[in-house]
């Protein structure tokens, strides 16, 4: 099988200082990658670099695209990169305000990835708004209010039906908890959780929460000062964890 | 020294002028930047359009300036003198006669021909402004095609007003290629933009030139379900009795009386000169 994403030796600098570096591995269809370390270890860099914010300075990210196979998107043209990050990808920011636009109605924020590919018929957009909203659990009756109406949970619920309309293969999510009281984020993961498993969606998620890695990876990447220094199944490096920074992390978690 | 130079502008600008309209014109709907120069008149007034006519004018054109149809208007009248003091042109308010025409906000009711050479006012030349506020981000979108955001916008109006609201400065697409403010003219006018005449668009605060060379093709963005439509007041014109031309209310007392007027006077007053009259037209005459 082909993997879905490969990354290979990808580098990001800032200047002297080190974003990220020498991170590689294969992500294939179906599976999601949880990175988790502390603030300042490059999770957000490396997220930022596979999904086309940044530039990185050295390596490969090598998308396995519908039409043409597997292709390097760091060489690849603009366009073709923002054609991928509108169909294929999605990217679920941390804060919900930062990927949803607040002065458009639900509907308009969730038919904006359809009417960019295309999609001219208001009534099948509207219908496929009012779907979506049904699939994150927001009331039909809400399609036409802003977005600045929701509460936090709602506004992230919103912000992932706007993403997952297009059917994308690959989902980038930086935090998608992050700010959010414990039984919101329950609930959101549940939701994702369904919502992966059901659209066979491939994910990358970067947290420094690790139940939200227990919850929905099925991999895991720990990171310390842009390296990775530990990686395998999930279970296994929570559990037995190896590297002493990752010993550290596991056993910063309080037990309730 | 009493003499202005020819039309205002210095000749150096006028050929800067000039290269950024031959330009727009190469690349139908895309927004030129050029220098724009400070004008004796505040922005918002027309500096955009008042630039592009410089550069147009020659010895020997005849200019015709309307603000909302009307010549009689301020506006109009301030830029019609200006250029009759600074480039010593004829001027004249008959739409036929003119070879040079400066518009705000409305295109003339009777059909434009070849030799004639139609220059709109601009307030803001980007049509993804509201929903884009980053000028960097609004060039990629143009460079890359990529409109979408144009039908959220619609989509907006429809879902708000169950119809689409937007009553002027109606986006279009010009050539199939670049989307188009084309000022803020009623949506009724935008079906008249596939036209015989040249049109230029002079944003001066803005620092845009655009253009639209005869016969392009322009069409309205709408979606499947909800086409198109150039809309007016469903009336005829209440002195002229005009039932294809674009209207203004006119509030006539304080007991509810209106009338709908041709917004174009000249349209208007060539009608009731030929003899054609509405409802009110007698009174009036």
């Amino acid at each position: 099988m082909t993997p879905l994403l490969q990354v290979k030796n990808v580098a990001k600098m800032y200047g002297a200082r080190i974003g990220c570096t020498d991170v590689s591995f294969d992500l294939y269809p179906g599976e999601v990658m949880g990175i988790v370390g502390e603030s300042g270890s490059g999770k957000s860099t490396l997220l930022n670099s596979l999904a086309g914010h940044l530039t990185p300075d050295r390596g490969e990210v090598i998308f396995d695209t519908r039409a043409d196979g597997p292709v390097d998107t760091v060489t690849m043209s603009e366009p073709q990169r923002r054609m991928l990050s509108r169909t294929d990808w999605a990217f679920v920011h941390q804060h919900a305000r930062d990927g949803l636009r607040m002065s458009v109605s639900a509907g308009g924020n969730i038919g904006e990835r359809l009417m960019a590919v295309g999609d001219r018929h208001y009534g099948s957009i509207r219908e496929r708004a009012a779907d979506w909203l049904g699939r994150v659990e927001i009331a039909d009756s809400r399609i036409d209010d802003r977005p600045s109406a929701f509460s936090g949970g709602m506004q992230q619920r919103l912000q992932i039906a706007r993403n997952l309309v297009t059917g994308p293969r690959l989902v980038f999510m930086d935090e998608p908890t992050g700010g959010l009281d414990v039984s919101v984020q329950a609930r959101l993961l549940d939701l994702l959780r369904g919502l992966v498993r059901e659209m066979g969606l491939s994910a990358i998620i970067v947290t420094h929460d690790l139940a939200v890695v227990r919850l929905l990876a099925d991999r895991l990447m720990v990171m310390k000062d842009g390296h990775v220094v530990e990686s395998g199944l999930t279970d296994q490096v929570l559990d037995d964890p190896q590297h002493g920074y990752t010993q550290l992390l596991v056993s910063s978690v309080l037990q309730v | 020294m009493s003499d202005y130079n020819f039309a205002y502008l210095d000749e150096q600008t006028k050929r800067m002028i000039r290269r950024a309209i031959l330009k727009g014109l190469a690349v139908p709907g895309y927004q030129v930047p050029f220098a724009s120069r400070e004008m004796p008149m505040p922005y918002g007034w027309g500096t955009g359009g008042v630039q592009v006519s410089a550069a147009t004018l020659t010895p020997e054109d005849t200019l015709k300036v309307i603000d909302q149809g009307a010549d009689d208007t301020t506006n109009a009248v301030s830029i019609r003198k200006f250029f009759e003091r600074t480039a010593g042109v004829a001027t004249t308010e008959e739409t036929a006669k003119a070879s040079v025409i400066q518009t705000r906000h409305r295109i003339p009711e009777a059909e434009l021909s070849e030799d004639q050479i139609l220059v709109y006012q601009v307030p803001i030349p980007e049509p993804l402004r509201f929903l884009e506020p980053r000028e960097t981000e609004t060039r990629k979108m143009h460079a890359l095609q990529e409109y979408g955001l144009m039908h959220v916008k619609l989509y907006e109006d429809i879902s708000q007003h169950g119809a689409i609201a937007t009553a002027y400065a109606y986006p279009v697409k010009v050539e199939g290629r670049y989307v188009m403010d084309p000022s803020p003219i009623p949506k009724f006018d935008n079906p008249k933009m596939e036209m015989a005449a040249i049109q230029l668009f002079g944003a001066g605060r803005e620092q845009r030139i655009y253009a639209v060379p005869p016969y392009t093709k322009v069409v309205s963005l709408d979606f499947e379900d909800y086409p198109f439509e150039a809309s007016k007041a469903d009336h005829p014109c209440d002195l002229c009795g005009a039932e294809d031309s674009y209207l203004d209310e006119v509030i006539l007392d304080d007991a509810g009386n209106r009338m709908f007027v041709c917004s174009d006077t000249d349209y208007c007053r060539s009608r009731r000169e030929a003899g054609h009259s509405g409802r009110l037209g007698e009174e009036a005459a």
